[in-house]
């Protein structure tokens, strides 16, 4: 298992590359600079700007700063938010998006394994159409309709729950959660559906069903854990493409995350800003990725075994 | 009185395709300690009769349309889900056919022995883990797992074919049922294997006086157990009584017919080959697999020796038989012999031609000469091509066809292989197993080839069909003048059509020799062993045969 992972780590290493290298150069070859602003400002301030930030070095030999700097750990001082470097502003976004994608994931599972194998146990009726439906209808609709749409129910209709804001006020984080989830919420559904069903056609429930155990147990121990397979190695995915897609929700419900950043950088030109979340959002991607693939192994016992075998 | 008493059991499968009678009108009955076999074809409704005593039928599509079926006076088929839990935990066990796919591969053995037990519906007959393990363990030494203590937590894909099987009727015994129902429990094991599995229930039955429904497609395994016979076609009882008189006193015609169709005794065509000339020649063979699980990267354990030193010759005009368990290479061999498996080491050559070696591009003019008919036709054929671009495409890629004469060549291929030009257009899943095996075998023989191998090319079939693609083949053998491998794992098959016989085992050649020669005097322990493993179709010698063994 360990070397499985270690070898995994070293394969995202040339991948990592080639993201910072295509990033790099295309940042730098789009029109326009940090600088070049609406406002015509003195071509010497420009100059020093330039000169302060490096920029007036010829393409690779910022290329190759960069590198050592990453290589280092630094992502630079952003272009816009002066005085701050892109480290600064990861870390103060960061815990707060996580903690969105961490409750938006929670929602994602609970409600779309409970609306999927519910739909799995008794497939093509009722109990199936209808969360299948909901399904359907969570995955068309996008977040900046879904949110709105919660803000005039719950939070200005009935008057239940705050409409933005994170932490400030009991109950602030639930709406903002619930949209971010429900689209992941959905497509877990049809995951968990379609895994529970090929599960539950197998031999093995057969089996099961002929020893006498009760429907339950049959569901929960030997279905759930092969059937569940798919939705494990959606995992990774999810996580990282719920930190790096929070941006509409955090902008709808005012949070102060870091998904805000992404966009805003690539308005401003902001080099290093765009950089560093380029290059942090991808090793979380490939991270997530690795460890949604290890936990799918680790679940089967025969492929287990067979990494076990390898590795002794 | 009968333990099991079954009267007018009626279950249809409601499709789109509207109704289809299933188990039509059937009527049984079993004592206790007494073994009942169902034999019959598929989708004879053998399974689905025993499998609605359980309610383990899918509903929809199945519905029980009418019937009783009385186990000590309680009838199964309008009790209620508690009252069959209770069925299902005291009184009756299922072994069902694929010990592969009936374990869970996510739980280990042991947990899955003693699930019945620990999780049972009543409360006073609640097991504790440790009590159930001791007496899962007590029966899996008894069933002949070895270290029962340690393979307890082992999970399924840690045990062979047989050695599951043997799980599985341990799990079947533990709640300790007064019926037993085998479903085919021997039909994916190799013979030797089948033999002591067969021995093995024989015996647990014996000491536990349990009543056995023993469903099986072939006569010959049921022969050797079996009290009574019933045998099923297309969802009717065609014939019941004492095995004796199914087999002996045969009354009806649909029996005489499976009894007739099981490959029995010698080939009888003469033996074609009357050259020395090799066609084929083996020489040092050897094709290595790398071992994922193996352990250290320079350890002698890191390869697979699938085929391992073998050296063999085929004469033109002769039908070889391959013989060998699963596991033994039989079919390597096969794929190596025509470069559609990477050989590690030695030569083939094909009439005096050395093939290994060959890029992948010159190989192509000797493709056309060489061919294979694969084991599954269900899987073998393109399900996505209609039978006339399956047989038109080899004939169109070697040019031995024109798109002018392509139509004309087909049909005389679909003569010859038996089926009905009409029948072109269709798809694959258009046909049953039979007809699905000649269209793969009219795609073999579609290029003229001068050599053929046959992998298992009857194995996926029920037994009337088997003989009468075994008499294609013959036929087509003899008209087209071809030279043949023909692997199978079924010593009676090989009998049957081989004129010379090699046994195969773990990656090496056993022993070799005219056929008769070799069923006459086997040299090779392993050859007398398997040999003698061979149910027969006849009630009194396979007893005799159970007995001394």
């Amino acid at each position: 298992m360990y070397r499985f992972a270690l070898g995994r780590l070293l394969q995202a290493i040339p991948v990592l590359l080639v993201v910072i290298t295509v990033t790099f150069f295309l940042v730098h070859s789009a029109p326009g600079g940090p600088f070049s602003a609406d406002k015509a400002v003195p071509p010497e301030v420009i100059k020093a700007l330039e000169e302060q930030y490096n920029l007036n070095q010829p393409v690779w030999q910022q290329y190759i700063g960069y590198l050592g700097d990453v290589l280092r750990g630094d992502f630079g001082p952003s272009f816009k938010y002066s005085g701050r470097t892109v480290n600064e502003l990861i870390g103060a976004g960061l815990p707060i998006t996580a903690e969105l994608a961490l409750y938006a994931m929670l929602v994602a599972l609970g409600v779309g394994i409970t609306a999927g194998v519910g739909a799995a146990m008794r497939p093509n009726t009722l109990q199936d159409y209808l969360p299948m439906t909901g399904a359907m209808i969570g995955i068309c609709m996008p977040s900046f309709l879904l949110g709105p749409l919660l803000v005039l129910i719950f939070g200005i209709h009935l008057d239940w729950l705050p409409v933005s804001g994170w932490g400030d006020i009991p109950g602030d984080k639930i709406l903002p959660s619930i949209t971010l989830g429900t689209g992941y919420a959905a497509y877990i559904a049809r995951l968990s559906r379609g895994g529970m069903l090929e599960v539950l056609s197998q031999d093995y429930i057969r089996t099961a069903r002929a020893k006498g155990l009760s429907e339950r147990l049959i569901i929960v121990k030997h279905a759930l854990r092969g059937g569940l397979i798919p939705v494990v190695a959606f995992l990774g995915p999810a996580f990282a493409g719920l930190l790096a897609g929070s941006f509409v929700v955090e902008t709808i419900f005012q949070i102060p995350g870091m998904g805000r950043f992404y966009v805003q950088a690539a308005f401003n030109r902001d080099y290093t800003l765009i950089l560093g979340m380029t290059i942090f959002l991808s090793t979380l991607i490939i991270v997530f990725n690795l460890l949604s693939d290890m936990l799918a192994i680790w679940l089967n016992p025969k492929l287990r075994h067979e990494l076990e075998g390898a590795k002794s | 009185m009968a333990i099991l008493e079954v009267s007018g059991l009626k279950v249809y499968f409601h499709t789109r395709n509207g109704v289809v009678k299933a188990v039509d009108d059937v009527s049984f009955s079993v004592d206790s300690g007494e073994t009942l076999a169902i034999v019959g074809e598929s989708g004879s409704g053998k399974s689905v009769t025993c499998y609605s005593l359980l309610d383990l039928l899918p509903k929809p599509p199945a519905k029980i349309e009418g019937g009783t079926a009385l186990f000590n006076g309680h009838d199964l088929l309008t009790c209620s889900a508690a009252e069959m839990r209770q069925h299902r935990c005291n009184d009756i066990a299922v072994i069902f056919q694929d010990p592969m796919t009936s374990l869970n591969p996510f739980l280990t053995i042991g947990e899955q022995l003693i699930e019945p037990l620990i999780y049972h519906p009543n409360k006073d007959q609640v097991t504790s883990r440790a009590e159930a393990k001791e007496k899962a363990v007590a029966l899996l030494d008894e069933v002949g797992i070895i270290d029962p203590e340690v393979r307890f937590d082992c999970y399924p894909h840690e045990f062979s074919g047989g050695m599951r099987q043997r799980v599985m009727i341990a799990m079947a015994l533990i709640t300790e049922p007064k019926l037993l129902i085998c479903d085919e429990p021997t039909t994916a094991l190799d013979v030797t294997i089948q033999a002591q599995i067969l021995e093995l229930i024989k015996k647990l039955q014996e000491t536990r006086n349990v009543a056995v429904i023993f469903i099986s497609h072939d006569l010959g395994v049921v022969a050797g157990i079996a009290d009574k016979v019933m045998v099923m076609c297309d969802g009717t009882i065609r014939e019941t009584g004492d095995t004796d008189n199914i087999f002996y006193k045969t009354k009806d015609e649909y029996t005489k017919k499976l009894l007739a169709a099981i490959p029995e005794g010698a080939k009888t065509l003469p033996n074609r080959c009357n050259t020395d000339e090799a066609l084929v020649e083996v020489t040092n063979l050897k094709t290595y697999f790398r071992n994922q699980a193996a352990a250290a990267k320079d350890d002698e354990s890191q390869f697979v020796k699938a085929v391992n030193d073998v050296s063999l010759t085929i004469s033109r005009g002769e039908i070889l038989g391959l013989v060998g368990e699963s596991g033994s290479g039989k079919s390597t061999l096969g794929r190596s012999i025509l470069q559609l498996a990477p050989t590690t080491a030695g030569s083939v050559s094909f009439n005096k031609q050395v093939l290994t070696g060959m890029t992948p591009k010159k190989l192509v003019p000797w493709r056309q000469k060489m061919q294979m008919i694969f084991q599954d036709p269900y899987a073998s054929l393109n399900p996505r091509m209609t039978v006339f671009e399956t047989l038109s495409e080899p004939l169109l890629y070697h040019g031995l066809a024109t798109q002018k004469t392509i139509a004309a060549q087909v049909k005389t291929l679909m003569d010859d292989v038996g089926l009905a030009q009409a029948q072109l257009r269709k798809y694959p899943h258009e046909f049953s197993g039979g007809q699905r095996q000649r269209i793969a075998i009219g795609r073999a023989i579609a290029t003229k080839p001068e050599f053929i191998i046959a992998d298992e090319p009857v194995s996926a079939l029920d037994v009337t069909i088997q003989a009468q693609i075994l008499d294609l083949i013959l036929n087509l053998v003899e008209r087209h003048n071809l030279t043949m491998m023909f692997i199978s794992h079924d010593l009676s098959v090989v009998r049957y059509i081989s004129d010379r016989v090699i046994i195969m085992n773990r990656g090496v050649i056993i022993e070799q020799g005219d056929t008769e020669a070799l069923w006459a005097h086997p040299k090779q322990q392993y050859t007398q062993d398997l040999l003698s493993a061979i149910p027969l179709a006849d009630p009194v010698s396979e007893r005799n045969r159970i007995a001394s063994r």
